[in-house]
């Protein structure tokens, strides 16, 4: 079935090493998402009309081009033109922000619309300031609405990280297949074996992740 | 006894559209003021102007002398004087029932938690909505969810409480639990400006009645003056607006 070259040397550790990178990634990324998508999503939210044509142009962008094209015009392209020396990861790491960021202000966006201003309003009744209002009444709301959808988004960005085996970084899908390729004369199965790991492996990472949402939606059904 | 709101000469318009033009009240330490109207009279605007939820194109509105007009530097320490309560109750969804009667007394006052906690229960017990206190607003009824947005009101120790049509989503059985509370506020010595559609329930509470329409007062007086012997032809269509079959 082609597992057994997984067992051979270190091939388990280097395709947990591999994930480990893919995660590595997502995570920082989708961190800087949450704190810059929040912030920007209640930029958008005040309805300054540059602020809202930026972030609407921003957004299109990121939907509209595939990653794997921003990852290229990043790595390549601004180290070229810009003379910058970008490493890979750094390169992934600004492509995933930049998706994550735009994604999540939307969801912010679309959370803050969903609460009356009235709620604002009774806030303010009670004394608190805006900077107040939206750190205990109106953040702590939309977090909650937000879950679902940005669990949704962040295995989404955890999946897309196997495009940056494209700009050389070795993740879990390029260790894989740099093992099948070794092992091609010796186990002609290892392709299946391999995969079927991998594809174990990214169930495994996110998995959690989606159980943890069921689990924070149903503590906070109320 | 002695002033604690006045109302000066307050003018509110949206473009063209003249909410309110010129009111005055002035409310005494203690007093209830009642104000009914017609629908889009302007009353409940008016609620809205005190708390500094709306600005004001002329005039001034005084708490204790100082001035509660938007614009003013710090309308969250002055709205900490003025409490309100809205038609649609506006608890936070993502709070249970104690932990929304302590909110701003943490944050806002910075009051100890302890002491918070033992006056939200107390002003829970007082509603009879003790053992809820650990519900989320989204398990209450209606009536109940009134009762609490009142109670967390007064968690802040306002000088003047804002009532705006707090019954008007309710249920007609469970107005009468809402009413109460506010009755028993009334008898305690609480200075309230209320908006409401209850005539019998205004007639009980208030100290003085106004009558509001086309965005001014029209008439005002004792509830007996008011609904025994209206002096304005407008007042009395008004009222019999409300009555059947006589």
């Amino acid at each position: 079935m082609g597992f057994e070259v997984l067992w051979k040397g270190n091939n388990m550790l280097r395709l947990l090493e591999g994930l480990w990178a893919a995660l590595r990634i997502s995570l920082i990324s989708v961190a800087v998402s949450l704190v810059l998508g929040l912030a920007l999503g209640i930029l958008v939210s005040l309805k300054l009309r540059a602020v809202q044509v930026l972030s609407r142009i921003w957004l299109e962008i990121v939907r509209i081009m595939p990653q794997m094209v921003l990852l290229f015009l990043v790595y390549f392209g601004a180290s070229r033109v810009l003379g910058l020396n970008i490493s890979a990861e750094t390169s992934a790491l600004i492509v995933f922000s930049f998706w994550g960021t735009a994604e999540m202000s939307d969801l912010v966006r679309g959370s803050l619309a969903a609460i009356p201003k009235i709620q604002y309003e009774s806030s303010y009744s009670l004394g608190f300031d805006p900077l107040q209002t939206y750190l205990y009444v109106i953040i702590p709301q939309i977090v909650r609405r937000m879950i679902p959808l940005s669990i949704n988004l962040i295995t989404r960005m955890i999946k897309t990280t196997s495009l940056v085996m494209m700009i050389g970084i070795v993740e879990v899908l390029k260790v894989g297949q740099q093992i099948i390729e070794a092992n091609r004369k010796s186990s002609p199965n290892a392709a299946f074996g391999v995969y079927l790991t991998v594809f174990v492996l990214y169930f495994l990472a996110c998995w959690p992740i989606s159980r943890l949402s069921k689990y924070l939606e149903k503590k906070w059904e109320n | 006894m002695e002033e604690i709101l006045r109302i000066n000469g307050i003018s509110k318009r949206y473009d063209d559209i003249t909410v309110l033009d010129h009111v005055s009240l002035s409310i005494k330490s203690g007093e209830v003021v009642v104000i009914v109207g017609p629908s889009g009279c302007g009353k409940s605007t008016l609620l809205r102007c005190v708390n500094s939820l709306e600005n004001i194109q002329e005039g001034e509105i005084l708490l204790n002398g100082e001035s509660v007009n938007p614009g003013n530097k710090k309308p969250a320490a002055l709205r900490q004087k003025i409490g309100m309560v809205f038609q649609s109750y506006e608890l936070f969804p993502h709070k249970t029932v104690l932990q929304n009667l302590t909110l701003a007394p943490l944050k806002v006052k910075k009051t100890g938690r302890k002491e918070a906690e033992e006056e939200g229960l107390k002003l829970l017990e007082r509603v009879g909505l003790l053992s809820r206190k650990d519900n989320y607003p989204s398990q209450l009824s209606g009536g109940q969810k009134q009762r609490v947005a009142i109670m967390r009101a007064l968690m802040m120790h306002p000088e003047v409480l804002l009532l705006d049509e707090i019954t008007a989503a309710l249920d007609p059985e469970m107005v009468r639990e809402v009413l109460e509370v506010v009755l028993s506020l009334a008898k305690e010595g609480r200075t309230m400006l209320i908006v409401t559609h209850e005539l019998q329930f205004a007639r009980a509470v208030a100290d003085r009645m106004v009558f509001i329409d086309g965005g001014r007062i029209v008439e005002e007086g004792t509830p007996e003056e008011f609904f025994e012997h209206p002096r304005t032809e407008r007042l009395r269509k008004f009222l019999h607006s409300f009555s059947y079959g006589e």
